[in-house]
């Protein structure tokens, strides 16, 4: 079973998301999301300083088995990429809540992250997906 | 789903199972990485026995399956050894590709388990006015092990006249020790055995394996293991629509006046204006690789992917192409962008080791 973080807000495509305490957000991909993935072989990251709409796809992560987008949960302009998924991109697999984060994003609109999924309600989602 | 003898064995060792052509089948046993450094490392051990064995017997097998395949099984001087051969249709296209290996008495062949039911098919109604019995051996498992440490592995727990046999056989060779039939070939580049035995005795040789620290590995990192050997995937690089030529077949093709069932089909394609190839590519940036990617060279679209991925070995995206003729740099375009690639001689990888270099010629 696939762990779920209880801090973090998330995605039905099965990005994270963790407000810091300086009003930014982290976002990543799920324990559940890097299983189904298997092997993360190459992560396309964003550019620093681009502006970006909530639902925007602006990463992409490509395993041994597909290429996924990785959407922006929140408007924003992002601020920092973890750098280190270029060079190793297996970090996504063996850390995927915490040295495996993608980018993190500076909010520009209003805060929506009470719009995202709770972690029970990311749980309940993983449990049915799993059960397909 | 159609299983396998080893079914409950792949899922105690945590099988990831798909469906694979109507079989369940594993597709990694947690990682398909791992998998596939360690049959290039060490060894590893693949349940095969979805293929179909099928023996062709009796007094017209030669002149048969020479009317049926494309590469001549005359030059199997003797019992034991095995060739590589294409069974075309009759306006040249690939019906499936397979591994014959001369018996004693007869033929063996093993095909693609995709194309079971046409295969049959297809070789009773050609064996018509031959003398054959076609058979197929649907008791047999097949276990292949791979990998430079395959052959020590597996000789230290065999028993001592099947250590005999597998001593005495050279590459692309199998012989009989009882009712298990041990042959010095596989789909992975690298040093190793295939093992044909009766489905009872399959549990008994794996477990055994297993117990010796051979890892059971998936048709994930099997995909990865053929593609950097550079061997072809029936469906993905060769089909009914597209002659040996352009799927980079030609090597097996044997014109000796025989006529072969497609033969006629192919030489004139020969004569004719120059036919697609398939090629391989090596990504110069980072990226991966996949099946019906589009092809450039410069700004004209000159072919696709066929079968892609990233190589574990090289660390590298690579794929086959089935390209037309071009000029000038080539590049594929991935998500909208283009990417600059390589096209580089086959195979990528041998014994573990790069063994590629730049095609430096443009067809």
């Amino acid at each position: 079973m696939a762990e779920v973080r209880e801090d973090l807000r998330y995605q039905s495509s099965h990005e994270w998301v963790r407000l810091e305490e300086d009003g930014t957000v982290t976002v990543g991909i799920s324990d559940h999301a890097q299983d189904a993935l298997g092997d993360v072989v190459f992560v396309e990251l964003p550019e620093v300083g681009q502006s970006v709409n909530a639902g925007d796809d602006i990463a992409v992560v490509e395993s041994v088995k597909a290429a996924s987008d990785i959407y922006a949960p929140i408007a924003g302009q992002v601020i920092a990429c973890n750098d280190r998924l270029e060079s190793e991109p297996e970090t996504v697999n063996e850390s995927p809540f915490d040295d495996g984060w993608f980018f993190k994003l500076e909010v520009t609109g209003p805060n929506a992250l009470a719009s995202l999924l709770t972690a029970e309600a990311y749980a309940d989602l993983c449990a049915s997906e799993e059960a397909d | 789903m159609k299983q396998t003898r080893l079914a409950p064995n792949h899922l105690a060792a945590g099988g990831k199972m798909v469906d694979f052509s109507g079989w369940e089948m594993p597709l990694h046993y947690g990682s398909q990485m791992d998998e596939h450094h360690a049959v290039r490392q060490s060894v590893g051990m693949f349940d095969v026995s979805h293929m179909s064995v099928v023996d062709v017997q009796g007094r017209d097998s030669a002149p048969y399956l020479q009317k049926l395949l494309a590469n001549d099984v005359a030059r199997l001087k003797a019992p034991g050894r095995a060739l590589y051969s294409a069974m075309l249709n009759p306006t040249g296209g690939v019906k499936d590709d397979l591994i014959v290996y001369r018996l004693a008495l007869g033929y063996r062949l093993v095909v693609n388990c995709g194309t079971r039911d046409k295969d049959l098919a297809w070789m009773r109604v050609c064996s018509s006015g031959f003398e054959v019995e076609i058979l197929e051996r649907s008791e047999l498992a097949l276990i292949a092990v791979q990998g430079p440490e395959s052959l020590n592995l597996l000789d230290a727990i065999l028993e001592p006249h099947q250590q005999s046999l597998l001593a005495g056989l050279a590459p692309f060779e199998g012989g009989f020790a009882g009712d298990w039939f041990l042959a010095r070939t596989g789909y992975t580049g690298e040093l190793g055995v295939e093992v044909m035995l009766p489905n009872a005795a399959a549990e008994g040789l794996w477990t055994a394996l297993m117990a010796a620290g051979v890892r059971p590995i998936g048709l994930g990192a099997r995909d990865t293991l053929r593609l950097e050997a550079g061997m072809n995937l029936y469906g993905q690089d060769m089909d009914e629509s597209h002659s040996p030529l352009s799927s980079n077949l030609e090597w097996t093709l044997k014109h000796n006046g025989r006529d072969f069932i497609g033969e006629a089909a192919v030489l004139e394609m020969k004569a004719s204006e120059a036919s697609s190839a398939l090629i391989g590519l090596v990504m110069l940036g980072r990226g991966v690789l996949r099946a019906h990617y589009p092809v450039y060279a410069q700004d004209i679209l000159v072919g696709e992917i066929t079968s892609g991925a990233f190589s574990p070995t090289l660390q590298a995206g690579i794929g086959f192409a089935r390209v037309k003729p071009w000029e000038g740099p080539l590049s594929v375009e991935i998500r909208g962008k283009r990417q600059a690639v390589e096209p580089v001689s086959l195979p990528f990888v041998r014994r573990g080791q790069k063994v590629y270099e730049k095609v430096i010629a443009e067809t």
